[in-house]
This record gives C-alpha cells, sequence and structure tokens, in this order.
C-alpha cells in the first residue's frame, strides 16, 4: 500500500508540474486523451504483469499488437465477404491465445528462457504482419463507426478504453488476489520450486500467465488500430512491450518474480503516457521521449530500492531490540 | 602399514601441526579444541560421523572459515590462514566434496585459471603455449586418461577430480587435502584415485583424506584420526586401523534419553515400497510404513535416503518399482500428484524447497491446502485466516501474527510453518528429510511431541535423519541405507548407535 501511494504521488508531481508551466495540461480535453491512451497501454500492460509475476519476461508484446492491429482491418475490409465482426475479433483473440500457449509450452517443456522465446516471437509475428498486409497501411476507412468507438468513444466523457481498462483491471486483481490462482502464481514466482513441492501445477500457471499477456496484448492491438484508423504493419506496436515493462516495473513489479499489483501497474502506465503528454505541451523536443522516461524509470527504481533497503534496516533495529521476545 | 613410512614419523617433524582449534556457529560448537598432527609424506584419513565436524575442519585447514581460537604450525612456524589464497600460498589445497571447475574451459585452462602465465608486451595476454605444456606434464605425471585440449564438461566426476590434483600439483601443494573424494566415484574410479594418491606420497606430499566409507580409510590410510561431536574421540596407528576399532571411536558416547516417544504403531499398512529403483542406485528398495507408525531412514550422507524421498514424492523418476499407499497402487510423476495421493514432503532445505520466504505465514500454511478454503475459485478469506490461526496456535509457532513474513521467523518456527502446510491437508504418508536440521533444542522438542501427535493421528511417518540421537529417541523402527540400497532394518533392543552405524559403513554382511 505504502508503495502504491509512493508511485501516486509520483504522478501526480508529474502532472503537478506540468500543470504549473501550462495550465492546459489539465484542460478536459487533455486529460480525456491521457485517460484514452493509458487504457490501451493499460490493458496491454496488465497482461505483462502476468508474465513479470512468474519471473519471466514477455518481449512479443508490441509485435501481437502489430498483429492484431494489421489483421483487424483487413479481416473487416479486404476478406471476400467481409468477416462478421464478432468472428474477426474471436479469431484474433484465438491467435493471440495459440501464441501464448506457444510460448508457455516452449518455456515449461522444453525449458527454454522466456526472453529467448518472446524474442523470437517479436520478430516473428511482426514479419508475418507485414507479409500479409504486403507492409501496405490499414484502415477502415469510413465504416465500422459503431466498433470504433469501442476505441474512440465515451461514455459520461470518460473515453471507453479507459472503461475498459477498469473492467479488466478489477477481473485481474480479483484473479491475482483473491483466487487459488493468484496465490499459485505469486508463490511460483517467489520460489517455483518450493511452489512445486508444494503440489502446484506450476507448469500450468506459468502457461496461463503467458497465454494472459498475449491475449490482452492483441485485444490492445485491435484497440489501437481502430482508434488510429491508420495502420502501418512495419511500426504498429513497435516498443510497446518496452513500455509495458516500463510500466510494470514503475507500477512496483520485481523482474525477479513473485510481486506487482494492477493498481500499481495502471498507475505506472498513467505516469509514462503523462510523461509523454507533457512532453508534448511543454515544447520539449519528442526526440527526447525516450530519454526522459529512461530517466524517469531509473529515478523511480532508484528510489524504490533505497526505500527498501532503509525499512529493511529499520525493521533490523526494531528486531535487534525486542529480539530477545521475538526468537525462540 | 607400511613399516618405512610409521617409522619415519617418529622422528620427523610434523609439516602441519594444529592445535586448539575451536569454532563455534550459531547455537552449535563445530569444533570444540580439536587438534591434529599431518607427518611428512604420509596419508592421514580423517573420520567421524556426520556433523562429527570433518568438514568444518578442513573449511579451517583451507582457509575458507577462519576459527574462532587455536594455531595452525606449518614446518613449525605460525600459519594464519585467512583465505583461500592464502592457504594455497602456504602449500594447501583443499578438494571439495563438490569438484569447482568451469566446465566449458578445457583441462589446461582449468588448471591455471586464476594463475596464468602472463606473456609480456600486452597486458593480459596468456601464454596458452606454456600453460598446456605445463599441463600435459603434470597429466602425464597422474597417468590421466584424458589430455590437456579436452572440455571438462566432457570428463566424468573421476576425471575431473584428477583435474583438481592437477591443479594443486600445478602449484607445488605439499598438502593436499581431499573431501569425501570417492563419494560419487565408482571402485574402478577409486582404485585408480588410490594409485594417484600413493604416487604423490611417494613423492613426497602429504595427503588428508577425509572419509565415512572405512573400507576405503583401510585401504588407504597409514594413520586415522577420529572426530566426534567437534572433539578429538581418538587416533589409530597403522596395524590398529580396522573397521570395529573405527566405529568404537566413531560412536560410543553415552545416548542421553531427553525425549520419551510413545509407540502408536497400528497393523495397517500405508505406505509399500516395492523394489524400487532411484536414478542413482543399483539396488532394489523394499519396506513397509505403517498407520501411527515413525520409520528412520538412518545413513551417511550420500547413502541415497533423500534420493529415495524425492522418489516417492515424485520429484525424481525410479528405474523401477510399485508404490501402493492404503493398499492401493499409485503412479506419481510430480509432487502434485504425490499430494493428490496423500504424501507429503517436508524437504531437505527449508528455505529453498520449503518455504516461500517472500510470503506471510498464512499464504504458506495455506499453500498446499488452499482449495478447502475456496468458493468457485476464490479464497475464503475468513476461513483461510481461521486455518492459518488455528496452525498457529496448534503449533506454538511463535510469529507476531499471521501476516508476518516468513523470512523473519527463526529456523525452528519456519519448520513448524512447512509441518503446517501439510497438516491442513492431512495426509496419509508424511516424509520428513531432516526436520530438525538448523533447529534449536526448544523448538526440536516441540517437532518431536508434534510428530507423535501425528502418529496417534494415523500418519504414517518416514523420517530421514542423520542425528544418531534422534533416530534412537523418535523412530519405532530403522532402516539403514547404504550406497543406494537398504543395508538392514532395526527395532527394539537391536536399535543401537553401533548397529546403526556398522550397517551404514557397510560393515554388516
Amino acid at each position: 500500500m505504502k508503495k502504491i501511494a509512493g508511485i501516486f504521488a509520483v504522478l501526480i508531481a508529474v502532472a503537478a508540474v506540468t500543470t504549473l508551466i501550462e495550465p492546459n495540461f489539465l484542460s478536459s480535453n487533455n486529460i480525456r486523451n491521457i485517460a484514452r491512451w493509458t487504457g490501451m497501454y493499460g490493458i496491454m500492460t496488465i497482461g505483462m504483469t502476468f508474465v513479470i509475476i512468474t519471473g519471466g519476461i514477455d518481449l512479443s508484446v508490441g509485435a501481437i499488437v502489430g498483429l492484431t492491429g494489421t489483421l483487424l482491418p483487413m479481416f473487416l475490409t479486404q476478406s471476400h465477404p467481409p468477416l462478421p465482426v464478432g468472428a474477426a475479433i474471436i479469431i484474433l483473440l484465438a491467435i493471440s491465445a495459440l501464441i501464448g500457449l506457444v510460448h508457455g509450452l516452449l518455456i515449461t517443456r522444453l525449458r527454454l528462457q522466456p526472453f529467448v522465446v518472446t524474442l523470437c516471437g517479436l520478430f516473428a509475428y511482426r514479419g508475418l504482419a507485414r507479409y500479409i498486409s504486403g507492409d501496405a497501411t490499414q484502415g477502415f476507412g469510413n465504416g465500422y463507426q459503431g466498433l470504433r468507438y469501442l476505441a474512440s468513444g465515451s461514455i459520461l466523457s470518460i473515453p471507453a478504453p479507459f472503461i475498459l481498462l477498469i473492467i479488466i483491471a478489477i477481473l485481474a486483481a480479483i484473479f491475482l488476489n483473491r483466487s487459488i490462482y493468484g496465490l499459485y502464481l505469486r508463490a511460483l514466482g517467489n520460489n517455483e520450486q518450493a511452489a512445486r513441492y508444494s503440489g502446484i501445477n506450476t507448469g500450468r500457471m506459468i502457461i496461463a500467465a503467458y497465454m494472459i499477456s498475449a491475449v490482452l496484448a492483441g485485444w490492445a492491438g485491435m484497440l489501437f488500430a481502430l482508434d488510429l484508423n491508420s495502420v502501418q504493419p512495419s511500426s504498429m506496436g513497435s516498443f510497446f512491450e518496452l513500455y509495458a515493462i516500463a510500466g510494470a516495473v514503475l507500477g512496483g513489479c520485481s523482474l525477479r518474480g513473485g510481486s506487482g499489483s494492477i493498481i500499481g501497474v495502471i498507475i505506472g502506465t498513467a505516469i509514462v503516457r503523462v510523461l509523454y503528454n507533457s512532453i508534448n505541451i511543454l515544447g520539449i523536443a519528442t526526440q527526447l521521449e525516450y530519454t526522459v522516461i529512461g530517466i524517469v524509470l531509473l529515478l523511480g527504481v532508484m528510489a524504490d530500492e533505497v526505500i527498501k533497503r532503509f525499512s529493511a534496516a529499520r525493521l533490523r533495529v526494531r528486531e535487534g531490540l525486542s529480539g530477545r521476545k521475538k526468537t525462540v | 602399514m607400511e613399516p618405512s613410512v610409521a617409522k619415519l614419523q617418529n622422528n620427523a617433524q610434523p609439516i602441519m601441526e594444529v592445535s586448539g582449534i575451536s569454532k563455534r556457529f550459531p547455537g552449535v560448537v563445530a569444533l570444540d579444541k580439536v587438534k591434529l598432527k599431518l607427518y611428512p609424506t604420509e596419508i592421514l584419513a580423517v573420520i567421524g560421523e556426520n556433523g562429527a565436524g570433518k568438514s568444518t575442519l578442513m573449511k579451517i585447514l583451507g582457509g575458507i572459515i577462519s576459527p574462532d581460537n587455536g594455531s595452525i604450525l606449518l614446518n613449525g612456524r605460525e600459519a594464519v590462514l585467512v583465505s583461500s589464497a592464502a592457504a594455497t600460498r602456504a602449500g594447501i589445497a583443499l578438494i571439495h566434496q563438490e569438484l569447482n571447475l568451469a566446465e566449458n574451459l578445457t583441462v589446461a585452462e582449468n588448471v591455471f585459471l586464476g594463475r596464468e602465465f602472463r606473456r609480456g608486451g600486452l597486458p593480459g595476454l596468456i601464454d596458452q603455449g606454456r600453460i598446456y605444456r605445463e599441463t600435459g606434464k603434470i597429466l602425464h605425471r597422474l597417468a590421466a586418461p584424458f589430455s590437456e585440449n579436452t572440455l571438462v564438461g566432457q570428463l566424468s566426476i573421476g576425471q575431473r577430480q584428477l583435474v583438481e590434483i592437477a591443479r594443486a600439483l600445478a602449484i607445488n601443494s605439499r598438502i593436499l587435502i581431499l573431501d569425501e573424494p570417492t563419494s560419487s566415484l565408482s571402485r574402478p574410479e577409486t582404485v585408480r584415485l588410490f594409485a594417484v594418491l600413493r604416487e604423490l606420497r611417494a613423492a613426497g606430499v602429504s595427503i588428508i583424506y577425509v572419509s565415512h566409507r572405512l573400507g576405503e580409510v583401510e585401504e588407504i590410510a597409514d594413520r586415522v584420526l577420529v572426530l566426534r561431536d567437534g572433539c578429538n574421540s581418538g587416533e589409530l596407528q597403522a596395524g590398529e586401523i580396522n573397521r570395529k576399532q573405527m566405529v568404537k571411536l566413531m560412536v560410543g558416547r553415552d545416548v542421553q534419553q531427553f525425549y520419551h516417544h510413545r509407540n502408536h504403531t497400528t497393523d495397517k499398512v500405508v505406505l509399500e515400497v516395492e523394489g524400487l529403483v532411484t536414478r542413482q542406485g543399483r539396488q532394489k528398495i523394499n519396506f513397509k510404513v505403517r498407520a501411527g507408525e515413525i520409520v528412520g531412514l538412518a545413513g551417511l550422507v550420500g547413502s541415497g535416503r533423500t534420493r529415495l524421498a524425492r522418489t516417492l514424492f515424485g520429484i525424481d523418476k525410479p528405474n523401477a518399482g510399485a508404490i501402493r499407499i492404503a493398499g492401493k497402487r499409485v503412479t506419481i510423476n510430480c509432487p502434485r500428484e504425490a499430494v493428490a495421493a496423500g504424501m507429503a514432503l517436508v524437504p531437505e532445505d527449508r528455505k529453498l524447497q520449503g518455504l516461500i520466504l517472500e510470503m506471510t505465514v498464512e499464504e504458506n500454511i495455506v499453500l498446499a491446502a488452499i482449495r478447502q478454503y475456496q468458493i468457485f475459485k476464490l479464497i475464503h478469506r475468513r476461513r483461510k485466516r481461521a486455518a492459518a490461526r488455528q496452525m498457529i496456535d496448534r503449533l506454538r509457532i511463535r510469529t507476531p501474527g499471521p501476516d508476518q513474513q516468513t523470512q523473519y521467523l527463526s529456523g525452528g518456527n519456519q519448520q513448524k510453518v512447512v509441518l503446517s502446510k501439510w497438516l491442513c491437508l492431512k495426509p496419509m504418508v508424511l516424509i520428513l528429510d531432516e526436520p530438525t536440521r538448523g533447529v534449536d533444542v526448544l523448538a526440536k522438542e516441540e517437532i518431536y511431541r508434534l510428530m507423535e501427535e501425528m502418529t496417534r493421528e494415523g500418519i504414517a511417518v518416514l523420517m530421514i535423519s542423520s542425528e544418531m540421537q534422534e533416530v534412537l529417541a523418535v523412530a519405532d523402527r530403522v532402516l539403514v541405507m547404504h550406497e543406494g540400497g537398504i543395508a538392514g532394518e532395526l527395532a527394539g533392543n537391536q536399535l543401537t548407535e553401533e548397529s546403526i552405524m556398522s550397517l551404514a559403513t557397510g560393515s554388516r554382511a
């Protein structure tokens, strides 16, 4: 809880500084815009969180965004006869799930390293998206306005993707904190051997994590496509896996596995989005975007480490004072 | 054995003289005023039960740990072995139980690792030619069946041991310490190693040979030093070295009954193991454990006890055999299936295998049994908390509360958390691997009492223990393992420290 308060303070601080320099930051349009993007990136980052909790990493997220983002408009506008909307979405979610399943099987059964497996995926799905589309820009034209409402519309002036994020976040938080599977996932992320020795099917839980990551990335990819309406297969979603990792780490996930909270990850994602937005409206050269995000991420991780050490030292002192009573 | 050597000792000055060495670890005295003399050109065997202090003493001589008190004289001069580098400079080479070699480097690169010959000119350049030439010479001397160009990863354990010895020779070590060198060697490899050791002795090297294989000690040692409970227990000169004498010095202590155990054994067989062959053993293992019975699994380190436990629990695959639980044949391929079949394992390494240290006491307690506290896969938090509280009270786990992280508990309380994890599930068979290792005396007794409580409820208990007193005090029946098989079964009056020891060292025909 303390951790979440800490990163929330960072979010408020970045927003406050930006507002002081450029009050337009707080305009309802700008806030809505940030919320919309936080929604889409957040959905993807929640998927990554599951994988990071297992102690793994999913580098293929951006490529999956590219693949589903390219294929959704193609399915809807270029197939004859055009696929029904529901069928297109279900097929793409199924493809994503299959990708996650393959990642999970390679990692658990063949014991390949997650970094390597998903790195191969990063290359493979990007190439596939480019080949299938012939590298041509994809879009929905003027059609599918109703469907595009999912990404660009608002309900009660809250952007639809943000509402979707909240729904997915609630489900993810329940899964992680209240279900037996969440307990298993955190247990194996901290100590896979002990979890296995406790009778937990760790392989199945790891596979599930990669499937959740891939499906949420696939879904986010479709939302990005619906929002942009102009998808470049060669660049759609590139680097997004790194945004997702950055959001998760800022949100308090340890890459060693075992810990992570959904609310933290959403705030982490929001910080990255607010930074991006601040750079734009403050007139900082957009070329510096990555540099700023990199520095903020580094500062965040450093602060976290320092605080952790400080509180551990304090705990030791306390234990030392009352140690005789506690340890028998 | 060889009179010339024995005679030499009488008038020679010891090359190493250790006196008054003591070492305390939290909660235990590992060594208490130990003395040891090593003469030039002899093979001194150091023997003792598990935990007698052999390895600690060798680590001190190898400069890996420092003693609390005592002195070490080398050639009559005081030596301070503050690090393994210092020991190496003093001419002492310690060859560990676990070999420390880089598998992806060649034999020659390993032999000279960290002390490569430099070439003039650019800094950091290694004189490859010289390293390979020198290694070749040493390997020739050792009659090694491999070349200096071989990758260490391709060598057998016995061959790797030769590489370690070559490493020691490359720096002209005068004292070679081998800690359980034959524990993973085949008989022909052992014979070859002994030939090498005799050769080195002839060339003027003094050797300390740590082992619990008494037959091999008889074969190779010129003199034997026996440790017991961290103290010198006695010494045997050439001519007195035989199994009976060694076993007598290794055990012979008053066994004090510190815990009175009641037997709750019933007639009902719960665990039945038939013809089980573990991955490392060749012998078939057969035994039964009845409801309410505590069967002790005794044996020396490396005798295959942990392997047997791991095989029963589905962590390692057996080569053959059948397991029956409550009369029903079960196939177990992974821990999950073992748990489903009614088994539970308190593993050897509590922190690595038993607990999730970063998680809370409550989460650890309910981890295995969480399905009992769920509704539609969602955790019923009140029932979970109630179960944790019940276990904390019943086992008297000393923790500020259920939400304390397990890593801040003491060893004994951590072990109780592991036990309660399984008690929530009410298993039929409980396997305990060194349940009181690193646990203080008070918690030990509590754990014993708990085991008795479980047997009263009809749980069949299989307990691995290296502590003689524990086995004698707690077990209703003892199986003694030796080299991957069961060497014998002891109960009632036959159950003595001596009888366990002689079975464990393979003495009894």
